[in-house]
């Protein structure tokens, strides 16, 4: 029964990574650009909630369809003035200005907010919870569960069934060419910035409700975002989804063991599939 | 060679300077401002503790003024971070070249301070980190106390584990429990201090007859307690304790509470020091407990400014709009006692002069009265440490959403009044 509820909290522990991870992994997939900055942006939509919510005393969930256009444009706008122009044969520049961006994000935020631990309320949804048989699940992670699969079948949908997501395939595996048909390869990237952005509003909705976040609290979230996408290998959506899931469940089970071992264990997950599938679990075509 | 004339030259100039030194110092001299390093953290997962800092700070220098002292602060930041600790200590000795360094907020801070001051023959006045950690973990070998050594420099005042342990156990007998109790420690200095087999909670609860179930040591910033959860549900605690970090407390008790785990006491370490973390939790912040090291109605006063421990919560209210909290006292504290043992130095530049000062410090301050005279200490700490007095209290949700703590158990200082009686989470 324990083994279960493990298994099932490693699971809904997971899906909250692939959340984080989701962004990142649109954003590499179409641009090989890896931004430093994520784990940031998804602390400042959720002060962006917090300001919709305590400001507006808007429902979270409310605030989160607030914010999401918000964080659109400034994804767009970020990556048309700011990210386009680091992009090119070398891979520095981008890391740079991200990991410089993150810098400003969190320094900003400190000024703006203080170092205050914040969170967002989400009322009596917080501590309400559904039994299934021997396991209790919590209303929000299952929520969260459910968010993340929407997330990942959305953007699977829109990058396979439409024509921005033709665009985008072309601009990723092609963009001079890709550009000689008519797509001008900097609006597709600001239009999957701003995607992720989105991405980044609901991963910020969850992170907000679940735990406390401050201003620093961005980097820490980064690294199992980025563990994630490199356990499903790059570019790959589901492949995000079951790395955030493979993730959750080593260090759910790894805790069971001794919590000790609760964060190393999903950084040992990671380190194995890295020696045995050095490019991920389900890469996308051969870069 | 050395000559009859090389001999006479050199010990007559000898003799010169001896002299000198005998006689007061040139009025020059006196007229150099005081220099004290301050390190704090202000950014970071930690920075809730430096908050205080600029009120304390601009509030000293402006006293010092008015009584015609000449101070002035070097204040640095340790991001929260250890080894930026160590490094911004090192820049106050070799750069600042300060006359004495303070030092406050959590192992993670004070031990890289103090331990660097100590190697440099810096004299260093620390507080806000209960005495064990400070003092074990700056040790070479801290499983072996034969090894342990006192320190020369480094001074010490806060309270320690055994206060926080009876504070607890004092609240927890006040309401009916089964006695079993789940442990939260992370791998930290604290938390590693506090879940310690020989000094920490396990071996007095165990003699107390409280039935202690503690799954291990796990990483801060975890997102994940169901583990924790499981293990205490499977032991039918009904009181919860540990030393956690803001963030960490509000996953664990989100995630206790949706998975029907609800312990009828909760006194959590550094976690509920502050309302905002409190008042972060929503609702569920009622009842919480925690120790008190310092409050408003701590009866004593201030020996720079003479106020009270109530009008120096209300000035820093007033000043920043912001609630009090506990590490502006010991932060005031800290400055007072700098003053103290500067006016008894003598020579400031002298290390060991301004060391000597601190180790015969005689105050009463606004935490309480601090001597290190050893009392209620193993004689390893007796020379490096001084203890200040430790309640403990509870939140109580006001009616605008706000929260108040009260305090509930003073049998460690029955001087410090009560305000109200212990209350199980409903």
């Amino acid at each position: 029964m324990s083994f279960i509820d493990t298994i099932v909290q490693g699971v809904l522990l997971g899906s909250l990574y692939a959340l984080f991870a989701a962004g990142l992994s649109l954003v590499f997939g179409i641009m090989r650009l890896v931004n430093l900055a994520h784990g940031d942006l998804i602390v400042l939509a959720a002060f962006l909630l917090l300001v919709l919510v305590t400001g507006l005393g808007l429902h979270p969930f409310l605030a989160a369809l607030v914010a999401a256009p918000l964080m659109f444009g400034a994804g767009w706008a970020l990556q048309y003035v700011l990210l386009n122009r680091t992009l090119g044969k070398d891979v520095l520049p981008p890391l740079l200005v991200t990991f410089g961006l993150s810098i400003v994000i969190q320094n900003s935020l400190l000024e703006g907010f203080s170092a205050d631990s914040r969170r967002i309320s989400a009322g009596a949804l917080e501590t309400a919870s559904i039994g299934f048989g021997p396991v209790t699940v919590g209303f929000m992670p299952l929520l969260g569960f459910l968010s993340a699969v929407a997330v990942i079948v959305g953007l699977n949908l829109l990058i396979y069934r439409s024509a921005i997501g033709r665009a985008f395939r072309a601009t990723s595996d092609d963009a001079v060419t890709a550009g000689l048909m008519g797509i001008r390869p900097q609006r597709i990237f600001a239009m999957a910035t701003g995607l992720a952005m989105v991405v980044v509003t609901i991963a910020a909705l969850y992170l907000g409700t679940r735990a406390n976040f401050d201003p620093t609290a961005g980097p820490a979230r980064l690294i199992y975002a980025f563990e994630a996408v490199i356990i499903g290998g790059l570019g790959s959506l589901w492949g995000t989804l079951a790395g955030g899931v493979i993730l959750g469940v080593a260090q759910t089970l790894g805790a069971a063991v001794n919590p000790e071992w609760q964060i190393l264990a999903g950084h040992l997950a990671f380190l194995a599939v890295l020696l045995i599938k050095p490019r991920g679990l389900f890469p996308r075509a051969v870069d | 060679m050395l000559t009859r004339r090389d001999f006479l030259k050199t010990t007559a100039a000898g003799s010169a300077v001896a002299m000198t030194a005998g006689l007061p110092m040139p009025a020059i001299a006196n007229d150099a401002p005081v220099k004290l390093g301050y390190v704090s953290p202000q950014t970071g997962p930690l920075a809730a503790f430096g908050e205080a800092d600029k009120f304390v700070i601009d509030g000293f220098l402006a006293t010092a003024k008015t009584r015609g002292l000449n101070y002035e602060v070097v204040v640095k930041d340790s991001q929260s971070n250890p080894n930026r600790a160590a490094e911004v200590a090192k820049e106050l000795i070799v750069d600042d070249e300060v006359n004495l360094v303070l030092v406050a907020s959590t192992p993670e801070t004070t031990n890289p301070v103090a331990t660097t001051c100590e190697a440099e023959g810096m004299p260093c006045i620390s507080t806000v980190a209960p005495w064990q950690p400070w003092f074990i973990g700056q040790q070479g070998n801290a499983a072996d106390p034969d090894s342990w050594k006192p320190f020369d420099y480094a001074y010490h005042f806060f309270w320690g584990l055994e206060d926080v342990i009876s504070v607890f156990t004092n609240m927890w007998s006040q309401v009916e429990t089964n006695r079993k109790v789940g442990g939260l420690f992370p791998n930290d200095g604290d938390g590693n201090a506090w879940g310690d087999e020989t000094v920490g909670f396990p071996p007095v609860l165990e003699k107390m007859g409280y039935a202690l179930s503690d799954p291990g040591r796990y990483q801060n910033m975890t997102d994940d307690f169901s583990a924790q959860i499981n293990a205490f549900k499977s032991g039918r605690c009904e009181i919860i304790t540990g030393v956690v970090i803001p963030p960490d407390f509000t996953t664990f008790w989100n995630q206790a509470k949706q998975q029907g785990f609800l312990p009828k006491v909760a006194s959590i370490g550094k976690a509920l020091l502050f309302p905002q973390a409190v008042e972060a939790l929503g609702k569920a912040g009622h009842n919480l407990s925690s120790e008190v090291w310092w409050s408003p109605s701590h009866p004593f006063t201030s020996s720079l400014t003479g106020e009270t421990s109530a009008q120096v919560a209300e000035a820093f209210t007033k000043a920043t709009g912001r609630p009090w909290t506990q590490p502006i006292g010991f932060a005031h504290a800290l400055f007072e006692l700098a003053v103290d043992a500067v006016s008894r130095a003598g020579d400031l530049t002298d290390g060991d002069a301004v060391a000597q000062a601190i180790a015969a410090t005689r105050l009463d301050t606004l935490v309480g009265p601090i001597a290190w005279d050893g009392k209620n200490l193993p004689p390893f700490a007796a020379k490096n440490v001084a203890k200040t007095p430790l309640v403990g209290g509870q939140w109580r949700l006001k009616d605008d959403g706000g929260y108040d703590l009260v305090i509930t158990d003073n049998k460690t200082a029955p001087n410090i009044p009560v305000g109200g009686k212990m209350e199980a989470i409903t």
